[in-house]
């Protein structure tokens, strides 16, 4: 067991560093979080200066421990994050990376790098989110094209996406699994209609997206047709190890603000509070221990990310929503303010235990993956 | 950074796991049980021959020279193994107490008002088991700061594997003792990962309702959230070792108490009825994790400890 870096990984932490005091200065001020062409702008833009500098595979390319320090990092200094390049740098690059045509791979990765294009995930619908094979999005053939029909929901960043992973059934008569494909459809075909749905943080965050008779070229399907849940589940595997990564650095500085604030505000007096806090502190430590063992079994495995992912994923989304529930301790009845920093960080966090597969899901997934218990019916 | 086992650790752990398989399994344990208090001197020699004490002194001093990260396998070992005695005393004593290394003498320690196999013993610590370095920094000429057990009283004990005194207020019973919190917390993990493993094993094979319970999604849930727990603390405990950092130690103590305690009544409750026998052995280990949780300053210290680094 060693937690030391080595001095290639030393020497690309500090070079990182520097450039990061170096350019984070000249960044222009972050867009507020309701103009949506503004933060999408504001997150390529930073995503090109990664580019230019030579930081933008970082998530592909990169071994894993130099992901690591780059989220580290980038987090500590303040960086912006992916933001609006969450779906094109996290799941859908990597997953056209590992299962893409080498066509496929030239024509989609280049922007997702350059932050010239924007991709969201299509892949629940009104009838079908934690039984996400259930899909009823129809793509049937016709020629060149698959011309699909039917709605997705929850789509983030919908609005302003140039394209999207999309999930369809290509075979209805096939076993629920069997039947689905994966797809690459451009947001400004004819036939999709985006409707904003409003969170219960007062933003427009996901959209509910129609689509009717979309004809999307056969040469957009990444993978075989019908092989398409295969493909997702590498996706997911995405989402579920490596998205979270930067957070709990963030948290941490979270973490030690709430401490300085209690201090100011006299509310550090109440040992209860204080106990929390250092609950707290231990929490995150040991999710940044965590994050440390499943990149260096990542590493010693060979890239995919495995079921150590959900594990992580569920201690994170609710010391999460237990961090910001002590912020709200700390600030008594400022709790109560959109205004007061934290709040609508409480309301966001509350997402977390719902996006990107339920914890009740992750529960099954540990209990049967990992600890190889029967399926129940 | 490659924060997993080394061969050789991994090596080290099958070895002792092994070990008290076959000096310790289930048959000596239950023998253990029915007569409490009574502390098997052989299997005590044993694992000093096996160098479980003299783990981390210099080969020069006839150690075997390893590192905390080794110490703390063996112990996560010893408390999958609910192996009883004052383990983490006399392991924190080696190279001060003359045999505790080789296991000849047995060493206990003052924890705050309670001294676990006072009687057993034959020496008694301070609550300074471990100021640092390898191990027991000892300033006396005669080897030993002896604790002072003046006013001892036996409890009856919770865990019949466990016998403990109470003492009245301790001299230093605020002292920080970050190694015997660490050691702790690694024989509180070994508690998790068994309570873990006896779950698992009850939920594949006893069946209600014509399927195995644990093809229930509520029984999975509690095996889930038990893993979880558990992994959880196994990184922190290991992070520790290798930093050695009061803070991180801090934080390992509480997820390791939380583990373990939290998944011992886990367990209870995926055997049902049985689980509340006392043929059972969930009770043992649940028993044990509570008086380890009390050892030194409980959960309260680490908090505040932490709390404190927070507000630095
Ligand atoms: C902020 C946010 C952003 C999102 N972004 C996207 C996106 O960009 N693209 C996308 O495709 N999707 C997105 N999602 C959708 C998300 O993946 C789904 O909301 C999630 O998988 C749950 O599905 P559902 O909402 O249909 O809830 P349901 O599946 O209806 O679940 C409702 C409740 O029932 C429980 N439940 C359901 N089935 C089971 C079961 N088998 N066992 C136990 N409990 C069960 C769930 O845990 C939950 O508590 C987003 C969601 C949120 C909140």
């Amino acid at each position: 067991m060693d937690l030391s870096y080595t001095p290639e990984e030393e020497e690309f932490r500090a070079r990182l560093r520097e450039w990061l005091a170096k350019v984070l200065p000249t960044l222009p001020a972050k867009p507020p979080p309701d103009d949506w062409p503004g933060r999408r702008a504001y997150d390529l833009g930073w995503q090109r200066m990664l580019y230019d500098a030579g930081y933008a595979d970082v998530h592909w390319d990169a071994s894993p421990t130099t992901r690591l320090i780059f989220l580290e990092e980038t987090e500590k200094a303040g960086a912006p994050y992916v933001g609006a390049g969450f779906v094109g740098l996290l799941h859908a690059g990597p997953t056209i990376a590992a299962e893409g045509t080498d066509g496929q791979r030239a024509r989609w990765l280049p922007p997702i790098l350059r932050g010239e294009e924007v991709w969201c995930q299509g892949f629940s619908e009104p009838g079908a989110g934690s039984d996400l094979a259930a899909l009823r999005t129809r793509a049937w053939r016709d020629g060149d094209d698959y011309v699909v029909s039917g709605s997705k929901i929850w789509t983030s960043h919908a609005e302003v996406a140039d394209w999207c992973e999309l999930l369809v059934r290509t075979d209805p008569t096939a076993p629920k699994h069997r039947g689905i494909s994966w797809l690459a459809m451009p947001m400004d075909a004819d036939g999709i209609t985006v409707r904003p749905l409003r969170t219960l943080a007062g933003s427009a965050e996901f959209a509910d997206v129609f689509l009717d008779e979309v004809r999307v070229p056969v040469g957009n399907r990444v993978g075989a047709e019908n092989d398409g849940w295969r493909v997702t589940m590498v996706t997911l595997s995405f989402e579920r190890g490596t998205a979270f990564v930067g957070e709990v650095v963030a948290c941490r500085r979270v973490l030690g603000e709430l401490a300085r604030a209690a201090r100011e505000n006299g509310r550090w007096d109440d040992p209860v509070l204080r106990r929390r806090l250092g609950r707290l502190e231990a929490e995150f430590r040991a999710l940044w221990r965590l994050t440390q063992w499943n990149v260096s079994e990542a590493e010693a495995s060979g890239g995919v990310p495995g079921a150590g992912g959900s594990v992580f994923k569920l201690r994170y989304s609710h010391a999460r929503q237990e961090l910001y529930d002590t912020a709200a301790d700390v600030l008594g009845p400022g709790a109560l303010d959109l205004d007061r920093p934290w709040v609508l960080d409480r309301l966001s966090a509350l997402s977390y235990t719902i996006a990107a597969g339920t914890s009740q899901i992750q529960r099954t997934i540990v209990a049967e993956r990992i600890l190889g218990l029967p399926k129940g019916r | 950074m490659r924060f997993q086992l080394s061969e050789d650790q991994r090596a080290l752990q099958a070895g002792v796991r092994e070990l008290l398989e076959r000096r310790f399994g289930r048959e000596a344990l239950r023998a253990a049980v029915d007569t409490p208090g009574r502390l098997d001197r052989e299997l005590w020699r044993a694992l000093g021959d096996a160098g479980f004490f003299a783990l981390r002194l210099p080969e020069a001093d006839g150690g075997v020279g390893l590192g905390l990260p080794e110490a703390v396998l063996a112990f996560e070992e010893a408390g999958r193994a609910l192996l009883p005695g004052p383990l983490v005393a006399t392991h924190l004593a080696a190279g001060t107490v003359p045999g505790a290394a080789t296991g000849e003498t047995v060493v206990a320690a003052v924890y705050g008002e309670l001294v676990e196999w006072l009687e057993a013993a034959d020496v008694v610590l301070g609550d300074t088991g471990d100021t640092g370095g390898t191990g027991n920094t000892a300033d006396t000429g005669n080897a030993a700061d002896t604790g002072d057990t003046r006013g001892a009283e036996p409890l009856r004990s919770l865990d019949p594997l466990t016998p403990l005194h109470r003492v009245p207020a301790a001299r230093d019973a605020a002292a920080a003792a970050p190694l015997a919190d660490l050691l702790t917390a690694a024989e509180q993990l070994g508690t998790a990962v068994r309570v873990g493993e006896l779950a698992v094993q009850h939920a594949r094979t006893r069946e209600q309702f014509g399927q195995p319970i644990g093809a229930f999604q509520a029984v999975k849930h509690l095996c889930a959230d038990l893993l979880v727990r558990t992994e959880t603390a196994r990184v922190a405990v290991y992070a520790a070792a290798v930093t050695a950092d009061p803070a991180d130690i801090a934080a390992a103590r509480l997820l390791a108490d939380e583990a373990a305690v939290h998944g011992a009544r886990d367990c209870l409750q995926v055997h049902g009825g049985m689980g509340f026998t006392w043929e059972a052995d969930v009770h043992l280990h649940l028993k044990r994790a509570w008086v380890r949780a009390h050892r030194g300053g409980g959960s309260t210290e680490s908090e505040e400890l932490l709390a404190a680094r927070l507000a630095a």
